[in-house]
């Protein structure tokens, strides 16, 4: 795990999820805004799966539960499509929008606790 | 899809859903882990981690699925979240040696931004404005609320 990509994607989810939900709340449909966000965290998500497959080959190990770590993963990564499917489903309108933000901030939450447990060890 | 999904899971319910199913996909994880990890540690609030990850399991889906019995479903279980995390939240809080080990509704939620607290707040009045039309139905969720 790289700490500088963990950290921008932390800041990126931050960003697309309050963008999404600011401009539901404001009555903004899904637009391209909107859903690039979204995909711009998917895609920094699916490059920190790769860079976490490839890290421990480098000697760069979690220093907590690897199997808890990528559990938050793997759901992170789901979280974008299944939102953006279930916010789409009703013909999308404003809070589509904000569904897909709040998706995003509980990606950042979910980023910054696998950031906790690959380098962080309180306990 | 329109005849798929309840009245309940549209517009602003729709919001409400992905909340609930994100705090039971929180609730489910952190419940499976701590069983796999050491039960005999903290079995009370290791089971009530598990019995609360249930309990919103089944509020998403009854927010989601049509007609009056999934509402009532809907009104018992966020009921329920609503008493846990008033209960178990009060309890940590004065008797800290029974819950050892974090859950879902220590200390009202904080652990969670007190989106525990709040969501069932909001899950009751939300339902509440969307209940179902019948006079029959009427009397019955105002029993049980």
């Amino acid at each position: 795990m790289i700490d500088a990509l963990t950290i921008a994607l932390v800041i990126v989810s931050v960003a697309a999820g309050a963008l999404c939900v600011v401009l539901g709340l404001a009555g903004r449909r899904p637009s391209d805004l909107s859903l690039g966000a979204a995909a711009l965290v998917e895609l920094l998500l699916i490059v920190q799966i790769v860079v976490s497959i490839a890290a421990p080959a480098f000697g760069n190990t979690p220093t907590g539960s690897g199997l808890e770590f990528w559990v938050y993963l793997v759901t992170a990564a789901l979280l974008v499509p299944l939102a953006v499917l279930w916010s789409l489903l009703e013909r999308g309108n404003r809070w589509s929008t904000v569904v897909i933000g709040v998706a995003c901030l509980a990606i950042a939450v979910m980023v910054y606790r696998m950031y906790q447990i690959w380098f962080v060890q309180v306990a | 899809m329109s005849t798929s999904v309840s009245n309940r899971s549209r517009g602003l319910g729709r919001v409400l859903v992905i909340v609930y199913a994100l705090l039971a996909i929180a609730a489910t994880g952190r419940s499976v882990f701590q069983l796999i990890d050491d039960f005999e540690k903290a079995p009370i609030a290791y089971s009530l981690s598990a019995l609360a990850a249930v309990i919103y399991l089944v509020a998403t889906v009854a927010l989601v699925a049509p007609g009056s019995i999934w509402y009532r479903v809907a009104v018992i279980t966020i009921s329920f979240e609503l008493i846990g995390v008033l209960v178990v939240g009060t309890l940590s809080i004065f008797d800290p040696v029974l819950f050892p080990a974090k859950t879902v509704w220590s200390f009202y939620g904080r652990g969670y931004a007190f989106v525990p607290l709040v969501l069932p707040i909001l899950g009751l009045i939300w339902l509440r404005l969307q209940r179902p039309a019948t006079s029959e139905t009427h009397g019955a969720v105002d029993a049980a609320v």
